[in-house]
């Protein structure tokens, strides 16, 4: 690694910080587009349970999936706390958009990355391989999501 | 060559108003062969003069070589020095081809001659080098110039300016003008090597250099032609503090000796004369001359400049042997061809044309009253919405109401219109599909030795432009089949007491949301009974199967299957029909055959206008909406109970007329719950793709709506069963059936179902 990247590197990230059945997680604040209100999704067949369906997100039709049923959690029923969280990641054709059900989002933090420890084998909770790493954010553990891998192995799953 | 991004994209504007001029030449020589009008030549004549130019000005220098015969016969067919011949006409078609594979080797980064090109150009010059035919039959002005009594070929060229005596405004050194890139052909009589002192004034327009001129360049070119004094006034320039660099405040006095007629000088200014004021002078010389001296700049030309070669023109100058007539005189504009040149209509400028062209290759020319309709339409809705918000601050519940509801309805009409003006830009009239069609039957039937006449009608029905460029390898499959397969030869015609011309013809219509293309041919027909041996010799269909005419018809478009008794280079190669209907189907459409022995057949293509609009209509299973293309649907019905059959356990039938229909239940595909499970409780929507057709058992049929759809893979992807999604007008999605894929994927399943059974 080059000295300039490491020094670039070393400059603070931010993540959007938001709750999944409890456990604080961080989503990398460049991958966000949005954030918008729970809203009924048209049900897509022949997809797995976790994508909940598609929405029409000012013209374009965005898949929803649940974070919750992704990681195999207790499903919880929807409430006025649910959002979705509109992410960007790289597709097989440009960018893709996705929304990801979460229980409740936080706020945004900062983090430098000499914070972010390599992901430890978590029994039971979210997959290892969507784990970017984990930081300790106000005293309280933040599980960091490497959305693109996430959302390419949700799509491509399928 | 470092070519910057600005320059790529004025090049790439020089390609595409290539192609539309090679287009034009090559409808312009066809339309030549069935009587010819001076205006046809005329056409063919400014399109191959533009090309040349510009492939000249981006330093194409084999395509303005070889352009240049093509120019010097066509000119001479344009003034009556030689005749119209088939082979001329022949040739001249086979240089437009090479003079699109020049252009596109040139587009592909790779300039070059391809040996085609060779040899047609021998062809052209053996063409030149015949005497030549006056055209005293053909209609348009014969003998009565002089240039028309001129020999054809004239002495060689003597004018050859001293190099030395070449005064030019410093520069680079001169890039190969035009003209100077074609050296051989033969010149017509001109004044040559007589000298002649030109004075031109030169007062451009401020914006000269935005529409990407460099007087300095033209005046190099000048430099070419002869000895030039530039004599550079200054009044108007600014001051210093004023000045905008991107402003020409120059004018010129250019003086120039040699051996020059005014077209070329106007070839020269070509494209800068429509925003600039010039003016030719032919001057004495033996009046004193003018004092340029005071601020003259002359200075030594940096380079050789090319040796002038006089461009071949009608100049009369035979009867005024060695004069050049001074310039009031010179005669009607049909002897001075170039003359159109001068009074060139400002979009002969590529320049101006530059910052709008679109490098991305699947951009799109948009006539420019479907961008007015939307321009208008936009003021509309903006007035519209400005009226409800005034209406939105003062609301008075009783009295607004009416002015409320009246809004509203503006805003929905306006809404929709400019929905179907935006969408409008997308289509284009079927004539550049059809367009391909004169030339092709003209070299098929050629070859072929048949006699055919092409008839071409509802050029003008527009359609999407996705579906146009897909549709145009099915339609000349099926155009080369009627040829080959359909239309007999003269003999077998005259035998069978018809006309020896067969007829083949081309028809597009709209009819209801789609557009229908129809090929027809007035031959011999199908062949039930050969196309039924046939099928059965290759083992597509069993011997005793049963087999309704339109089934026998459909045989055709298996893959393998041709009746053609001998395999031409035309068609019979038993590919084409079936990818013919496979590319239909892709495009949601279907296509038909009708054909009765002896009098020919017709296949008609049925398209939806657009790939993004669809006509749709909305079902309803359980609690999901699903939209489905009308275009497949034959009928929908509510089965009776009797027509119900269950076969060995696993497939259910329905009996729609004489057919068993799979019936296909898409709450089970799609795992949804339906109102009922019931199939006599439900409704029947029997859809048909590629020939197979399925009964869909659905809870309920909804509105019938035109829908727009949308892409679901951009976002997520592929999805078995469904062709994307549409909005509803509450804003909520609505996924679209893909009816050909829902049959092959039932299908499959019936039959591995069935294959486990067993």
């Amino acid at each position: 690694m080059s000295k300039v990247k490491a020094a670039a590197e070393e400059a603070k990230k931010q993540y959007v910080s938001f709750m999944l059945a409890g456990e604080q997680h961080g989503v990398d604040v460049v991958r966000v587009q949005e954030i918008k209100g729970w809203d009924l999704v048209t049900r897509v067949p022949s997809t797995p349970t976790y994508v909940l369906g598609v929405i029409n997100l000012r013209g374009a039709i965005v898949p929803v999936i649940d974070l919750r049923i992704r990681f195999r959690l207790e499903r919880a029923p929807y409430g006025s706390t649910t959002v979705v969280v509109v992410v960007r990641v790289p597709g097989e054709r440009g960018e893709r958009t996705v929304g990801l059900v979460v229980d409740a989002v936080n706020s945004v933090h900062d983090i430098a990355p000499s914070a972010i420890r390599p992901p430890p084998a978590l029994p039971g909770t979210v997959d290892h391989a969507f784990i970017e790493g984990i930081a300790v954010v106000g005293g309280k553990l933040m599980l960091l999501l490497d959305v693109q891998a996430l959302v390419t192995a949700s799509i491509e799953e399928g | 060559m470092t070519i910057d991004l600005e320059m790529a994209e004025i090049i790439n504007v020089f390609f595409q108003e290539s192609d539309e001029g090679l287009d034009a030449m090559e409808a312009g020589l066809l339309s030549l062969e069935d009587g010819s009008d001076c205006e046809a030549i005329n056409t063919i004549f400014r399109a191959a003069h533009s090309i040349k130019g510009g492939a000249g000005t981006f330093g194409f220098g084999e395509i303005s070589k070889f352009t240049h015969a093509v120019e010097t016969l066509l000119d001479q067919m344009r003034n009556g020095t030689r005749g119209v011949s088939a082979d001329a006409v022949q040739v001249l078609l086979q240089a437009v081809d090479a003079m699109r594979e020049m252009v596109a080797l040139a587009r592909d980064g790779t300039p070059g001659r391809p040996a085609t090109a060779d040899a047609v150009g021998e062809r052209l010059t053996a063409i030149l080098e015949e005497p030549a035919n006056p055209a005293s039959s053909r209609g348009w002005p014969p003998a009565e110039t002089p240039a028309a009594a001129a020999p054809p070929d004239p002495p060689a060229l003597a004018a050859s300016p001293d190099p030395a005596a070449i005064a030019v405004v410093p520069g680079p050194p001169a890039r190969k003008p035009a003209v100077a890139a074609t050296p051989e052909p033969p010149a017509e009589p001109t004044a040559a090597g007589e000298q002649t002192h030109w004075r031109i004034r030169f007062l451009p327009h401020v914006s000269l250099f935005e529409t990407c001129n460099d007087p300095l360049r033209m005046f190099t070119q000048l430099a070419s032609l002869g000895r030039l004094q530039a004599q550079a006034f200054t009044q108007g320039v600014p001051a210093l503090s004023e000045i905008d660099a991107t402003q020409c405040h120059l004018s010129w006095t250019l003086d120039l000796h040699g051996a020059v007629t005014r077209e070329e000088l106007a070839e020269i200014f070509d494209w800068v004369d429509s925003n600039s004021s010039i003016t030719y002078e032919q001057v004495d010389d033996s009046a004193p001359p003018a004092d340029v001296a005071s601020c003259a700049v002359e200075l030594p030309v940096a380079a050789p400049v090319a040796p002038p070669v006089i461009e071949p023109c009608a100049a009369p100058a035979v009867g005024t042997a060695g004069h050049l007539p001074e310039l009031p005189s010179v005669p009607a504009p049909d002897v001075v061809p170039a003359r159109s040149a001068l009074t060139a209509p400002p979009d002969a400028s590529p320049a101006s044309a530059a910052p709008k062209a679109n490098v991305d290759a699947s951009s799109i020319r948009v006539g420019t009253e479907k961008v007015d309709a939307l321009i208008n339409l936009v003021g509309e809705l903006v007035i519209t919405q400005s009226m409800l918000g005034r209406f939105a601050e003062g609301v008075d519940a009783g009295k607004d109401l009416e002015l409320l509801r009246r809004g509203l309805a503006h805003l929905a009409r306006n809404t929709r219109e400019l929905q179907e003006s935006v969408l409008k830009i997308r289509m284009l009239p079927i004539s550049f599909s059809f367009n391909r069609f004169p030339r092709l039957v003209r070299e098929l039937s050629r070859k072929l030795e048949k006699k055919v006449e092409l008839r071409l009608r509802g050029e003008s029905t527009e359609l999407d432009k996705i579906v146009l460029e897909k549709i145009g390898d099915p339609l000349v499959h099926l155009v080369r089949n009627s040829l080959d397969h359909g239309l007999e030869t003269p003999a077998a015609r005259i035998a069978a007491g018809k006309s020896e011309i067969g007829v083949l013809e081309l028809n597009a219509y709209h009819q209801g949301g789609s557009i229908v293309i129809e090929v027809k041919d007035d031959g011999a027909g199908l062949d039930r009974a050969k196309i039924l041996a046939k099928a059965r010799e290759r083992g597509l269909i069993a011997d005793d199967a049963p087999l309704s005419e339109e089934q026998i018809y459909n045989l055709i478009f298996l893959p393998g299957f041709s009746t053609a008794e001998a395999v031409s280079d035309v068609s019979g190669r038993g590919v084409g029909m079936d990818v013919v209907r496979r590319n239909i189907t892709d495009l949601g459409g279907h296509v038909q055959i009708s054909s009765e022995r002896g009098r020919g057949s017709t296949i008609r293509i049925r398209l939806p206008l657009t790939l993004a609009i669809l006509e749709g209509q909305m079902l309803r299973v359980g609690p999901e909406t699903y939209v489905i293309s009308l275009v497949s649907i034959i009928e929908t019905v509510q089965p009776q109970p009797d027509h119900l059959h269950t076969v060995t356990g696993h497939a259910e039938l329905f009996k729609h007329r004489d057919e068993y229909l799979p019936i296909l239940r898409l709450h089970e595909i799609f795992h949804i719950e339906p109102d009922s499970r019931d199939i006599a409780n439900g409704l029947l929507v029997v859809a048909e793709s590629d020939g197979q057709r399925v009964a869909i058992l659905v809870d309920e049929l909804q509105a019938q709506q035109q829908v727009v759809i949308k892409s679901l893979d951009r976002n997520f992807k592929q999805v078995p069963g469904l062709a994307g999604a549409t909005i509803h007008g509450d804003g909520t999605v609505a996924l679209i059936l893909d009816v050909p894929s829902l049959i092959s994927r039932f299908s499959a399943r019936t039959t591995a179902s069935v294959g486990r059974a067993a």
